[in-house]
């Protein structure tokens, strides 16, 4: 009889599973992350905080995708149909430039998230051998004849296009003149003995085959070189002036509302700026915007002033065709360098 | 010889082989091709021409085909040297020699670039010893070429290698027994009978360094108007999302490759019936 009736117990609590299972069944959402080299460790910290959030949230599973590459090549396989969710890329032309060629992207695509859709930021600052061995403390010291000088390619690298505006604009203001500004980035590609196509491909010249003696990076890369190379071997040099570097965060329209994950895919880069998502930016050493955990964090991240593309060169569009296209300055630069 | 369109065979289905084969390279290898050329036709004249004879583009053309070249001679003289001793000798260790060729085949070509560029590298194996001497060969032109040679070398040893391996050594011993020297019996008996597989390994292994991209980029300086090879300008404009300019340069690189090809296949066609 007692048998029975916990049989029958088991069957109402079946029952009553069956009824209820359609509703506390979680969706299985898959996002898909097109991002650049650098930003690998970071995006995985944060993929797991964002799930953690989203499954207390709405109870869906998240699962995120992420695709690394140069930050080119990147929006070039987007362009190319690759059905990413959100990019998250190095600047913002190349952001632009898939609104531009695939019509993929609002145009207005900056204005969607505070801070020109640039949830953290970060900069251009030297790595240098340890023990300073050429003294190197700011951008007038890499003109010396004795310096050699690693910085990839601006045609192929975006990293490198922040280098090279980062470098023009000191020369902008210290010495007041566009000419000035041209000659004195001359001088510092005239001690570039390497152009690696990449970031990656730089600082592997410099770390690893001891090629020159300071290489321009940005400022999470340099973090991360000596974190892995150890702090016996090189040293940041942090330039009294340099660029503020926004790497740009977007929302794939064209691709979220046909795979209808716009909701997800906006709050994923929205949770971006919220204290978790910018502690975890620190954490990889990103400057945070939000004030608050930039106080928190301000000893990892030595002052110096910083300007914006914006401010000085116009925006991506005019610094791009100015200075990288062909003809533009980087190439009168190559041809003016005596050979 | 009679032209034929169809010869007798042993497999029968001739039919279907031949629709199939041309299916398969058609879609493999002539709709990407005729696709890089039509978008090419987006440029005017003068638009492909200011694109193609930028002195950028100019520079990088030279530099690919010249050390392509030298890659290429190089390797059709020490890859002969390598096929005549795997085919012709014994000795302790030849099957491992024999298995090394093929690595740069199976290797991908950014860990040969990478590897190389330790190696020669002012602080490398081979950098260190070369450094005092005065010779670069990592981050230049000479490192363009090293790489070349390496990503090369197994076209000419495995064309080359099957033909003195059935190559009958009576014929030699014929010119030496009617009083041949050795260097008369090499250029008169040997040299033109190896001539076909020698100008295809050639000619692979130049194609070959045209197209390569890979390894150059670590161990070239990349830089504009020294060490740029035409891959990486292609690149560049793509970087830039100049995708016509890209197809452009990439198309002269395509006719030029298919000419010097056709050449050197009618070459052979000609050594082939002059031997016969």
């Amino acid at each position: 009889m007692k048998f029975f009736k916990s049989n029958n117990l088991f069957g109402v609590a079946i029952a009553v599973l069956a009824l209820v299972a359609p509703f506390i069944h979680a969706a299985d959402i898959s996002l898909l992350n097109v991002s650049y080299d650098p930003t690998r460790e970071f995006y995985k910290e944060y993929n797991q905080a964002f799930a953690k959030h989203w499954k207390e949230l709405k109870g869906d599973n998240v699962t995120v995708r992420q695709s690394h590459g140069g930050s080119g090549s990147q929006a070039r396989s987007v362009i190319d149909g690759l059905d990413a969710d959100v990019v998250t890329l190095a600047l913002a032309y190349d952001v632009d430039a898939i609104a531009q060629k695939a019509k993929a992207i609002d145009p207005n695509w900056q204005k969607r998230l505070a801070h020109n859709s640039a949830p953290y930021t970060s900069t251009i600052v030297f790595l240098v051998r340890k023990g300073n061995p050429k003294g190197i403390k700011d951008w007038d010291d890499l003109v010396k004849s004795d310096v050699k000088v690693i910085t990839p390619n601006p045609k192929t690298s975006g990293g490198a296009r922040w280098n090279h505006l980062a470098a023009w604009g000191y020369g902008l203001e210290k010495y007041g003149s566009e000419e000035k500004a041209r000659e004195f980035v001359t001088k510092i590609y005239a001690n570039v003995p390497v152009l690696d196509s990449g970031a990656r491909g730089s600082t592997n010249t410099f770390v690893q085959r001891g090629l020159g003696d300071v290489l321009l990076a940005w400022e999470n890369e340099a973090f991360l070189s000596i974190n892995e190379l150890g702090r016996d071997k090189f040293e940041i040099v942090v330039p009294s002036v340099s660029i503020l570097a926004e790497p740009s965060v977007s929302v794939v329209d064209k691709n979220v509302e046909k795979k209808g994950t716009k909701e997800v895919a906006t709050a994923y880069l929205e949770y971006l700026y919220s204290k978790e998502g910018q502690r975890i930016a620190a954490k990889n050493y990103y400057r945070p915007t939000d004030p608050e955990i930039a106080k928190e964090t301000e000893s990892t991240f030595p002052k110096l002033k910083l300007f914006t593309i914006d401010a000085v060169f116009n925006g991506w569009g005019e610094a791009q065709k100015k200075h990288f296209a062909d003809g533009g300055e980087f190439d009168k630069i190559f041809a003016s360098i005596k050979r | 010889m009679k032209w034929q369109f169809r010869k007798p065979s042993v497999l029968p289905g001739f039919g279907l082989t031949l629709g199939f084969s041309l299916t398969y390279v058609t879609l493999l290898v002539l709709i990407p091709l005729g696709g890089l050329l039509l978008y090419t036709t987006k440029l005017s004249w003068s638009e492909f021409g200011a694109v193609i004879l930028d002195p950028r583009v100019l520079a990088s053309f030279k530099l690919s085909f010249g050390a392509s070249l030298i890659a290429a001679v190089i390797n059709l003289f020490f890859g002969l040297i390598v096929a005549w001793t795997l085919a012709r000798y014994n000795f302790f260790g030849k099957k491992i020699v024999d298995a090394l060729v093929d690595l740069p085949f199976a290797l991908p070509t950014a860990v040969a670039g990478i590897a190389l560029a330790a190696i020669f590298a002012q602080s490398g194996w081979i950098g260190r010893l070369l450094d005092p001497l005065g010779i670069v060969i990592a981050y230049s032109r000479a490192g363009v070429v090293v790489a070349l040679v390496f990503i090369g070398l197994p076209f000419v040893v495995r064309t080359v290698q099957p033909v003195i391996e059935e190559f009958e050594k009576e014929f030699e011993e014929a010119a030496t027994s009617l009083g041949a020297s050795w260097l008369q019996t090499f250029t008169k008996v040997i040299l033109p009978s190896l001539m076909p597989a020698l100008l295809t390994g050639f000619a692979l292994s130049f194609a070959r360094a045209l197209g390569e991209y890979g390894s150059i980029i670590f161990i070239s300086s990349n830089m504009p108007f020294v060490s740029e090879i035409v891959p990486l300008i292609i690149v560049t404009k793509l970087s830039q999302f100049d995708y016509v300019g890209a197809t452009a340069v990439g198309t002269v690189m395509l006719l030029a490759t298919f000419v010097i090809l056709l050449l050197i296949n009618l070459i052979q066609i000609y050594s082939r019936e002059k031997s016969l």
